[in-house]
């Protein structure tokens, strides 16, 4: 399976982010975006997972599923945790599980964030770190091949981002893919590194 | 079908649950029609001859300003983002909420009208009889609103603006609705005629509501 | 026991687990005498045994507005003297003071059935009372809204006491909007003197309802005292969990 973006342009709000962008993604391999705030960073991921459209340019995902789209084969992992705070943390999660494709959600999710103990607890009594940690839950709970991380250590504990470093090998090791955009290390050995200068 | 399932039992669970707001829209219904009198004056004779309008007017404007957080909440924490990646197509999703809101909303309405009816000395054959036309109308009155909070959502404007947007629609709706409630009250009018043109208003609202607001989303999306 | 005591939590609770058997017990028995004298009282020559929903009605009016009162005690308790049970007092006679305004409401509409001819007129009485029963809903909505109770607390308390003031200019402008539509044809529910065979056993039914508010808001103040510590207790749980820091 690999990732493909070729030559994409990206305009938010009459502006030109960035353009001519290409990066390749193969199976088992961790793209990292970086570079300086505004340079798109966000926008690459959310252009990805389709949420913007691509100004020009084209995105494949080649030997995926045929019958899915890419976005339906990727995970967003955004800032927003999309909790809510009124259902319980088992809730939360079995919700997404279920709407995201898996067919029977289980505790694996849970319990490997370590979030087994709070499971019936409501959400809005979950610290920020935790509230992470139940998003990230989301990536265990339902297979799909490619992870779009947008800061995913950020609010986490040295504790948690190792949970998320193992998880992320995991996935990458069963032949999965991640770009992450962020600002310092993820905690994975080697990952590709895809450099957004500003637009001239 | 799971998926789509869960959307409806998630949203149903958040309406009931507390800060959900789901008895807010009756509460609504009830101090609009408790206003009414107030204005109009305590005529019985005149309350009897306007009550089906009454009920209808409170009822359009409790299943429309309750709908303006339908899908801003969604939006605000990042629900909406991920509901794109989902695999059931965005028409249905948006469907299933509009049918947990309409269950949660416009439903009890429906159930309160008569006793509501009570109050605007309606009998109790004539309250059956708006309750009906309330039960047939107001999905139609959920699905027209979803077209104004998918716009409101993509605008990121809420509240009034949705009310704006939207109540121009709803005159079809409105109109049939009385028709349909004062043909079996005074006639001359057979119920049915108004009535089965009122059904049919609400099938039509179904499928334009659904696409109009899933096309919304997906272009509004930044 | 000082009544200051009773401000703390615990000793409150113990009070209320001492207190709730024999509250109930006399709510029992304060209705059985209370029923029994009422059953004793004449029929009115004109409504005959009907005049007997007055026993209901009467008392339950009085208890909803009474109730509204005890709430504005316990909004300033919360907002001037900030006293732990205050809104604790107020979140749990909100139902209370709801369902009694309802019951009379009810009793009313049924009262008023055989002489209006129909269910619901506009009476300006009654109509104050629905008014009131409105601001009540208004009050347990936005308990429900707020999920902290401290927030919920000051924001129900400043919606009870701007009630408070409001109230007697509803009930003013109720009775001029009604007799400004309905000249002097309104019936009068109950007689300008009464007679003391039906006061007697008037003020033993109203005995009986006050009693049983009591018991009601008492144990309504113990649950949602005990619903806030599960509350606490689960905050405690999340804090403790792995990962709480961030």
């Amino acid at each position: 399976m690999r990732l493909l973006g070729t030559q994409l342009v990206c305009v938010r709000g009459g502006r030109q982010v960035f353009a001519g962008l290409d990066f390749d993604v193969g199976a088992g391999e961790a793209l990292v975006v970086t570079g300086r705030n505004g340079a798109g960073k966000s926008s690459l991921l959310r252009m990805i997972a389709g949420f913007v459209r691509t100004a020009g340019g084209l995105l494949e995902l080649r030997h995926g599923d045929p019958e899915l789209t890419l976005p339906e084969q990727a995970h967003y992992l955004g800032h927003q945790d999309a909790l809510k705070p009124s259902l319980s943390v088992a809730e939360n999660l079995d919700f997404w599980a279920r709407y995201l494709g898996a067919e029977a959600p289980g505790r694996d999710g849970l319990e490997a964030v370590g979030l087994g103990a709070v499971a019936a607890l409501p959400a809005a009594y979950l610290s920020a770190g935790q509230r992470r940690r139940l998003s990230i839950a989301r990536l265990v709970a339902v297979q799909r091949p490619l992870w779009l991380l947008d800061e995913p250590t950020s609010a986490l504990d040295r504790a948690a981002q190792e949970t998320l470093a193992g998880l992320m090998r995991a996935h990458l090791a069963g032949g999965g893919l991640i770009v992450a955009a962020a600002h310092g290390p993820i905690g994975l050995a080697d990952t590709k590194e895809l450099r957004l200068e500003e637009a001239p | 079908m799971t998926a789509l399932a869960a959307l409806f039992v998630r949203d149903v669970r958040l309406a009931i649950r507390v800060g959900g707001g789901g008895g807010i829209g009756v509460l609504f219904f009830l101090i609009v029609v408790t206003l009414m009198p107030f204005a109009i004056g305590p005529d019985l004779a005149l309350l009897g001859r306007i009550g089906p309008a009454i009920l209808w007017l409170g009822a359009l404007l409790a299943s429309l300003l309750t709908l303006d957080r339908l899908l801003a909440m969604d939006q605000e924490d990042g629900s909406l983002d991920l509901m794109l990646t989902g695999r059931s197509p965005l028409e249905l999703a948006v469907a299933a909420k509009a049918l947990a809101h309409w269950l949660t909303t416009g439903l009890p309405l429906v159930i309160a009208a008569p006793l509501l009816g009570l109050f605007l000395n309606l009998d109790l054959g004539s309250s059956g009889a708006v309750a009906l036309t309330l039960l047939a109308g107001t999905p139609a009155l959920t699905f027209i609103g979803l077209i104004g909070a998918a716009l409101s959502v993509t605008l990121r404007r809420g509240g009034l603006l949705l009310a704006v947007l939207v109540m121009p629609l709803t005159v079809p709706v409105l109109i049939f609705g009385v028709a349909a409630s004062n043909a079996a009250l005074v006639g001359p009018l057979p119920f049915g005629t108004p009535f089965t043109i009122l059904c049919a208003l609400t099938l039509i609202s179904i499928v334009v509501g659904t696409f109009a607001a899933a096309t919304a989303l997906r272009h509004g999306m930044e | 026991m000082p009544i200051i005591d009773l401000a703390n939590p615990t000793r409150f609770l113990r009070f209320a687990e001492r207190a709730l058997p024999w509250l109930a017990g006399l709510t029992l028995l304060a209705f059985a005498a209370g029923l029994n004298l009422t059953l004793g009282a004449p029929d009115d020559y004109q409504q005959g045994a009907t005049v007997k929903i007055m026993f209901i009605h009467v008392p339950s009016a009085w208890l909803g507005m009474g109730i509204w009162a005890l709430m504005t005690i316990a909004a300033l308790g919360t907002l001037v003297w900030r006293h732990p049970l205050a809104d604790v007092a107020a979140k749990a006679a909100a139902p209370v003071g709801a369902a009694f305004t309802l019951l009379c409401l009810v009793t009313g509409s049924l009262w008023g059935r055989p002489m209006w001819g129909a269910y619901w007129v506009w009476d300006a009485r009654l109509t104050s009372v629905l008014v009131l029963f409105l601001m009540y809903l208004g009050v347990m909505a936005l308990w429900r809204t707020v999920d902290d109770p401290a927030r919920a607390g000051r924001a129900a308390a400043i919606l009870t006491l701007v009630g408070a003031i409001n109230l007697p200019i509803i009930k003013f402008s109720v009775d001029w909007w009604n007799t400004l539509h309905q000249p002097a044809s309104v019936l009068r529910l109950a007689g300008p003197s009464i007679h003391p065979s039906i006061l007697i056993p008037l003020l033993a039914m109203t005995l009986a309802f006050v009693l049983l508010f009591l018991a009601l808001h008492l144990a309504a103040m113990r649950n949602e005292i005990l619903r806030r510590r599960v509350r606490s207790l689960m905050m405690m749980q999340a804090q403790t969990a792995p990962g709480s820091g961030s």
